[in-house]
């Protein structure tokens, strides 16, 4: 590779990187700032991608497809003359709408009850809308894949140096999106849900409705992610079930907050950055190192050893895990 | 007190089996008459439903003396399988045991040998990742969310270490076809779903006699009762709690074996994908209780079945979470009354 | 020397340290009685003897063997027994489950100990195979104090065995308690009817804000006339 491809190469790894710092922050204020346990992110990535896509691709030619009707090209509609790159923002509205009201149905349920019943009921949300986009043709054309996702002002600049505008493009929603979760933690608000986090029957009788500030927190993290989902689509420009994986979509995820550390939003970040340039850098290691499977089972002994060794991650706040550090032990 | 509440006290832990065995078959019996409901269906029900119950019960047991999720329960169901693939593969073979079409089953003999040695290795495998991994976090005294965290990290290092010894890719034990059986009422029902029946039936009912006889399991229900007061009696709970691993661990082997006879086919996500049938039956259940778990795994099968005449049958895993979800909503405590749920 | 003896112990959960130094001693066969304001700190005292709660700092001897740092199996294998303030059965067992799991740390399933059980509170004896979760208050704490007997302890910790009792079934359950006193078993008491169960004592202590107040033979308690005015009503 000559230096312009390297550059490119970085573009683009930059560019994945930074999708993944947006889910690490959603996935922070779920867990790190709150303690909600949400194993199913492929859900939400997969419906603020799907959401994003369907608002901004071309409507389907029906000489093409046999099943596939549904097509976004919302643009086209008439109704609203904004041309296809402000319609990318209403896509991002749209796939943060999308997560925000899933989760406000799957939090209301589950957010009253045991903390497992949310992981178990967000990975049952990443499956079902997995199996809908699966067998519903119609919406997205199945396991064909969704293509033709048109890239932001696309029309602006020469093909060869897109990259380099997604990437600010990227950077900039995840600059505001830091800002916007780093205030919000330093707010009152912020600090309630870690007292949630940290003993959740204290914060109860000191008064505080621990279920809305829960529901807040689990709405406020899907919204995060329907963005990724969204900035993700328009970068990779097809999307099919099979994209969202729960390795690349999911556990991933994980390992990227747990290794920057839980809790603290730079951590999030950099715990994305860091992981996905062991994950895409392993890829040109020779040996096992670059055996995917390999590498997936690393992903899961990296979580495992972090919890253990270093609870807070590289840059994890000091953290009380324990509850009541002299209490039975069984 | 109303004398109709002494009436089912005292039928009590005792009949509690013998009692859902006959509202099951009075409900399937009843579901499968009905004119729309085709009662092959309701037979297959009962059969995924034995798979789920055997996962399901070790999840409950586990959540009721551990106090949590074990996300990666799935996983050992998936390593259980894929030891009994390396036993019927490569190790029975050398010393020159192989076949395949036992009697009118699919699979042959060696699958019979291989299933205790796949039960043993994954609750010896889940007993040794407790001492090294759980425990440190039990004696940390961390919440319970943070074991269930652990156990997502257990969950994925399990499933790329199968990826790495067998690969992705499908693979199945050595097989024949075999005619199934043709019943009344157009059942069609094949030998190999009878096989996963009974075994499902012996080990439910080792486990009741397990729990309700030997002074092991009536300390494992104590435990889940009251761990604080099971320390205070004596109770050894380190022991009890390598029990429960074992246990469950070994069911959930057991489960991938007879998951991958009745589906013809091993892959590495099956265990993880089964995940969500489990949990919705420990839900219907109520979290804790082995028998409610037995009984919500019936209904999620044969729902799950039974859904297949409207709905595509890749959805089984949605409607097992629908049911799951309206009955959080309606009686998060589970049919029968879980432990805690909250 | 004493059977029992507490001295300085420091104990509390997570950041929070309840007991700032607390002493106390039963004798062989003797019954001691902890009275003292609630949320002072006398179930955290018997949690820590039973190695329920990390003992921070002092030291707890059982029969001169330093049980501080013991598991609470070790504990009860010792002959130190303890029946907790709430939650004392396991309800989703029958009765002679939960009898038997009194006895857990001996291999069997003791049908002679559960018989004696029996006689000694003949309302376990009508239906054994019942839950306990399905049981009265009185029936419960009668459950709590043989489960906690099978191993015939040396030493007894009951925490407020009369709490939430009618009058008549706390009679009862006092009188079981001389009776099992009587047998030769010591007996720490915490209680709210101080007065009931001063009267029976040979000892005991007053605890206030997780430290010793006063210390004096059960009867003399009775009459101290500050004890009096602050804890019995009078
Ligand atoms: N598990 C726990 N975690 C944190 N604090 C606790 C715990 N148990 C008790 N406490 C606190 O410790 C203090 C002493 O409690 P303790 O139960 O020892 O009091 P007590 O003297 O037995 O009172 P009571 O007469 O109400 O039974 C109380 O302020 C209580 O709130
Ligand atoms: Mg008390």
């Amino acid at each position: 590779m000559d230096v312009i491809g390297v550059i490119s190469y970085s573009a683009g790894f930059a560019i994945m990187a930074g999708i993944y710092g947006v889910f690490a922050l959603g996935l922070n204020v779920h867990w790190g700032s709150t303690g909600l346990f949400n194993i199913g992110i492929a859900g939400f990535f997969a419906l603020g991608a799907y959401t994003a896509a369907l608002m901004t691709t071309q409507t389907p030619d029906p000489a093409l497809f046999e099943d596939f009707k549904f097509g976004g090209n919302w643009s086209e509609l008439g109704f609203l003359d904004l041309g296809i790159d402000l319609w990318f923002f209403l896509g991002l509205g749209a796939a943060s709408i999308v997560c925000g009201v899933i989760a406000l149905a799957i939090g209301y349920v589950t957010l009253r009850l045991r903390d497992d019943y949310l992981a178990i009921a967000t990975l049952g949300i990443a499956e079902t809308v997995r199996l809908f986009f699966l067998n519903e043709k119609w919406v997205a054309n199945g396991s064909k894949g969704l293509y033709r996702i048109p890239k932001f002002l696309g029309d602006w600049i020469s093909p060869e140096n897109y990259d380099y505008l997604y990437l600010v493009v990227v950077l900039v929603v995840l600059a505001a999106l830091y800002a916007a979760v780093e205030r919000a933690a330093k707010s009152p608000w912020g600090r309630v849900l870690r007292a949630i986090r940290e003993d959740e029957t204290a914060a109860e009788a000191s008064g505080k409705n621990v279920f809305n500030f829960k529901l807040q927190a689990f709405i406020m993290g899907a919204i995060i992610m329907g963005i990724g989902g969204a900035l993700f689509a328009h970068n990779v420009r097809f999307l099919s079930p099979l994209t969202f994986d729960p390795l690349l979509a999911t556990f991933i995820i994980w390992a990227m907050l747990m290794v920057g550390g839980s809790g603290n939003n730079k951590g999030a970040i950099l715990g994305a950055f860091l992981v996905w340039g062991i994950w895409s850098g392993t890829q040109f290691l020779p040996g096992v190192f670059s055996d995917p499977n390999f590498r997936f089972f690393m992903i899961g002994v990296l979580i495992v050893a972090v919890i253990l060794i270093r609870p807070g991650g590289i840059l994890g706040e000091e953290r009380k895990v324990a509850r009541s550090a002299d209490g039975a032990r069984i | 007190m109303l004398p109709m509440k002494n009436m089912t006290r005292r039928i009590g832990l005792a009949w509690t089996p013998a009692l859902t065995t006959a509202v099951i078959v009075a409900a399937a019996a009843a579901a499968g008459l009905l004119p729309f409901v085709k009662m092959g269906l309701v037979v297959n029900g009962f059969i995924l439903g034995s798979i789920i119950a055997l996962g399901a019960i070790g999840i409950t047991l586990i959540y009721g003396i551990l106090n949590f999720a074990n996300v990666a329960h799935g996983d050992y169901m998936t390593m259980g399988a894929y030891v009994a693939l390396f036993m019927v593969e490569e190790a029975l073979p050398r010393v020159g045991i192989e076949g395949q079409g036992l009697g009118p089953f699919t699979f042959g003999y060696p699958v019979l040998l291989a299933l205790p040695v796949a039960v043993a290795v994954v609750a010896i495998g889940a007993i040794a990742l407790d001492a090294v991994i759980y425990r440190r976090l039990r004696d940390r005294r961390v919440n319970a969310v943070v074991l269930a965290m652990m156990s997502l990290g257990v969950a994925i290092a399990l499933r790329g270490l199968v990826q790495i010894i067998w690969s992705g890719g499908t693979q199945h034990y050595p097989r024949e076809s075999r005619q199934v059986y043709h019943l009344p009422m157009d059942v069609r029902i094949a030998p190999d779903s009878i096989f996963i029946a009974v075994v499902t039936v012996i080990l439910v009912a080792a486990v009741y006699l397990l729990l309700t006889r030997t002074r092991m399991g009536k300390a494992m229900r104590a435990t889940a009762d009251n761990p604080d007061l099971a320390l205070v009696s004596g109770i050894d709970t380190q022991s009890v709690i390598r029990w429960t691993w074992a246990i469950g661990a070994g069911l959930a082997a057991t489960a991938g074996v007879l998951l991958a006879v009745s589906q013809a086919q091993l892959l590495p996500i099956m265990g993880w994908k089964f995940l969500i049938p489990l949990f919705a039956a420990v839900t219907l259940g109520g979290i804790g209780n082995p028998y409610g778990a037995l009984v919500g795994a019936f209904i999620i099968g044969v729902s799950a079945e039974v859904s297949t005449q409207w709905l595509n049958p890749s959805y089984k895993p949605a409607v097992a979470f629908a049911i799951m979800i309206v009955m959080l909503l309606v009686r998060p405590r589970g049919i029968f009354g879980g432990a805690e749920y909250r | 020397m004493a059977l029992l003896e507490a001295s300085e112990v420091v104990a509390g959960y997570g950041e929070t340290e309840i007991l700032h130094g607390v002493s106390v001693a039963v004798n062989e066969g003797e019954v001691v009685t902890i009275i003292g304001p609630n949320g002072c700190g006398k179930s955290t005292l018997m949690k820590a003897v039973v190695g329920l709660v990390r003992v921070r700092t002092g030291r707890v001897t059982f029969k001169g063997v330093d049980i501080s740092a013991q598991s609470p199996e070790r504990i009860v294998r010792s002959g130190l027994c303890y029946v907790p303030q709430s939650a004392n059965v396991f309800p989703s067992l029958s009765i002679r489950e939960n009898l038997e799991m009194g006895a857990f740390v001996r291999s069997g399933s003791h049908p002679d100990r559960i018989e004696e059980m029996f006689e000694l509170f003949p309302d376990l004896a009508l239906r054994p195979g019942r839950k306990a979760g399905s049981l009265s208050g009185g029936q419960r704490q009668m459950l709590a104090i043989a489960r906690a007997l099978m191993l015939d302890p040396a030493l007894l910790l009951l925490d407020e065995p009369s709490a939430g009792l009618s009058p008549a079934i706390m009679g009862m359950v006092f009188d079981r308690i001389q009776s099992i006193n009587s047998a030769g078993v010591a007996l720490l008491l915490v209680e709210q009817n101080a007065r009931e169960a001063l009267r029976m004592s040979h000892r005991g202590y007053i605890l206030v804000s997780g430290r010793n107040r006063l210390e004096d033979r059960g009867p003399a308690l009775l009459d101290n006339p500050e004890v009096g005015r602050l804890y019995l009503g009078a």
